[in-house]
């Protein structure tokens, strides 16, 4: 990789220790994708809970935050990606103290590193959406497909390592996303049918994602005639990311980008929505939990979820878990929303998303193993945990919180 | 002579060790009981099978941005493949590599997964872009 001047004097340690690792493992994944050079970066988001990390992740963070501020400080706007316990309510979960205690430590050093702990997955709704064309080094694979198909950012899935090594050294390797050649259309999908819920839109997401099955390739999704909304797209988009591996897709006259695609298209229907949803279908099944997480919610999602509990009581064998950004529990909280919920039964969490949560450990605890949501990504990820998860609409997930089990 | 296949230059180390093959993709978060060290996802073609040591070849990268935290921590608690041999990885699993200092390398000129088969002991130099299958003759 060509290296300037100032990137020669980081990789040499002249400016500290944190600088010198950043560099050096950037110029290594960089090489590997054969990268010319750097491009500078505006934003940088870090995925930054503890089961991921683990001990020996959290002991590396603190050895970083121990250096001399003037070395450790990050050197762009850097956020984080949801952590793994809310301190308000990790007992009701079945998460231990050791846990807490893990996060608390990781936090602490996440701060010393200058970094905005906002604890979300949804910051293109939330925080500072990027601009078109605008580079950034994102974590959270949602987070990255949203931004780079929707905005026109363009960003690489940066795993937490490599986000904050872009946020220590203010740039990142030039490759994938960041390259022209690498945004134009790839795959065609036709979508023949418009989803009827967020359930449906991530069932969408899933089929392109399935059949694309490369990070290497970009769908192009045409058929979809009028925006079908923020919380749409970012379900569509977390379950393709989610099921392919994919980080850019093309939605003609709605995506940032123009783009047009030869290949044949691929059609998706009401028989292929309806037989991807069947697929996790257990009716009458007992519902040990119930989750409204992954993505977390956006403020509006959390209005549908406090109408549909509204004079309603999630059984008592049941757990309804709720989650979001703090900043949108935070609204959540003063409109009322948060007491709706809680007074139905529902556990409302703030910065964690539920499979970052020590998902098995909460498994265990609790005895769970049915698990209901409306989120096609969470389906995909929960199996390995141990649980038997099943897609629904919002309308059916509260349905099944209620009676206890799946109609 | 060993049959020799060539990659991609790769990330890590220098190894030699016993594949594990399969015609499937790897996420640590979505496939993985990392206490056990065994594939815990029903679905996968591995589940159940210990990948404690061994040099798993697989073809694609999936999933989430967790394992680049995750194959650190998994190195370091000495439940860790011995490295990982695909044809196709997605940013996520070459900075975990990277990150861990596990052995990978990618990007062969045929379907890695029918080259090598399990049990196969393989040398794997990364920086030669070079994989040696031991136990089979060109």
């Amino acid at each position: 990789m060509r290296l300037c001047e100032e990137e020669r004097a980081m990789l040499a340690g002249e400016l500290g220790e944190p600088r010198r690792w950043a560099l050096a493992h950037q110029v290594a994944v960089g090489a590997f994708f054969d990268a010319a050079d750097f491009v500078p970066v505006s934003q940088a988001h870090i995925m930054a809970d503890t089961e991921s990390l683990g001990e020996a992740g959290v002991a590396f963070l603190e050895t970083l935050a121990a250096a001399p501020a003037a070395e450790r400080r990050v050197r762009v706007p850097t956020i984080t990606d949801p952590r793994g316990v809310d301190p308000r309510v990790y007992r009701r979960l079945g998460q231990s103290d050791a846990m807490a205690a893990i996060e608390a430590r990781a936090a602490a050093a996440f701060a010393a590193l200058g970094i905005l702990m906002t604890d979300t997955c949804i910051n293109y709704q939330t925080i500072l959406p990027p601009l078109r064309g605008e580079h950034v080094a994102y974590g959270d694979t949602g987070v990255v497909i949203y931004s780079n198909s929707v905005f026109g950012a363009r960003s690489n899935f940066e795993g937490g390592p490599s986000a904050l090594a872009a946020a220590l050294t203010g740039r990142t390797p030039r490759y994938g996303y960041h390259l022209d050649e690498n945004r134009r259309a790839t795959r065609h999908f036709r979508l023949e049918c418009t989803p009827r819920d967020l359930a449906e839109w991530g069932a969408a997401g899933a089929i392109v994602g399935r059949a694309a099955g490369s990070y290497w390739a970009v769908p192009l999704i045409d058929g979809i005639e009028a925006p079908p909304g923020s919380d749409a797209l970012k379900h569509f988009g977390a379950a393709m990311a989610s099921f392919g591996s994919v980080a850019l897709f093309h939605i003609p006259g709605i995506t940032a980008e123009p783009a047009a695609c030869d290949e044949p298209a691929l059609r998706i229907g009401r028989a292929e929505l309806d037989a991807f949803l069947a697929a996790y279908a257990a009716p009458g099944d007992k519902v040990d939990v119930v989750v409204f997480a992954a993505p977390q919610l956006s403020l509006v999602e959390m209005a549908a979820v406090a109408d549909a509990l509204d004079g309603r009581r999630v059984h008592p064998d049941t757990t309804l878990f709720v989650s979001s950004s703090p900043e949108v529990k935070s609204a959540a909280d003063r409109l009322g929303l948060t007491a709706r919920m809680e007074a139905a039964g529902a556990v409302v969490a703030s910065g964690i998303c539920f499979y970052q949560s020590y998902a098995g450990e909460m498994a265990e605890a609790n005895g769970w193993k049915r698990l209901v949501t409306n989120s096609a990504k969470l389906v995909n990820i929960i199996a390995g945990y141990g649980y038997r998860p099943t897609l629904a609409s919002l309308d059916r997930c509260v349905e099944a919180a209620v009676a206890g089990r799946l109609s | 002579m060993p049959l020799v296949l060539s990659c991609h230059p790769g990330i890590g180390p220098a190894v030699e060790g016993i594949a594990l093959v399969a015609r499937d993709n790897f996420s640590a978060r979505y496939d993985l009981d990392r206490k056990a060290g065994v594939f815990s996802r029903p679905s996968h073609a591995l589940a159940g099978q210990s990948y404690h040591g061994r040099i798993l070849v697989l073809d694609q990268a999936k999933g989430g941005v967790a394992t680049a935290w995750m194959l650190h921590d998994m190195a370091a608690r000495r439940i860790v493949p011995l490295a990982l041999v695909f044809n196709r990885v997605n940013p996520i699993l070459a900075q975990g590599a990277a990150f861990a200092g596990v052995a990978l390398v990618d990007r062969f000129a045929g379907d890695v997964t029918a080259l090598i088969r399990t049990g196969d002991r393989l040398r794997i130099d990364p920086a030669a872009g070079r994989v040696e299958v031991l136990n089979r003759d060109f």
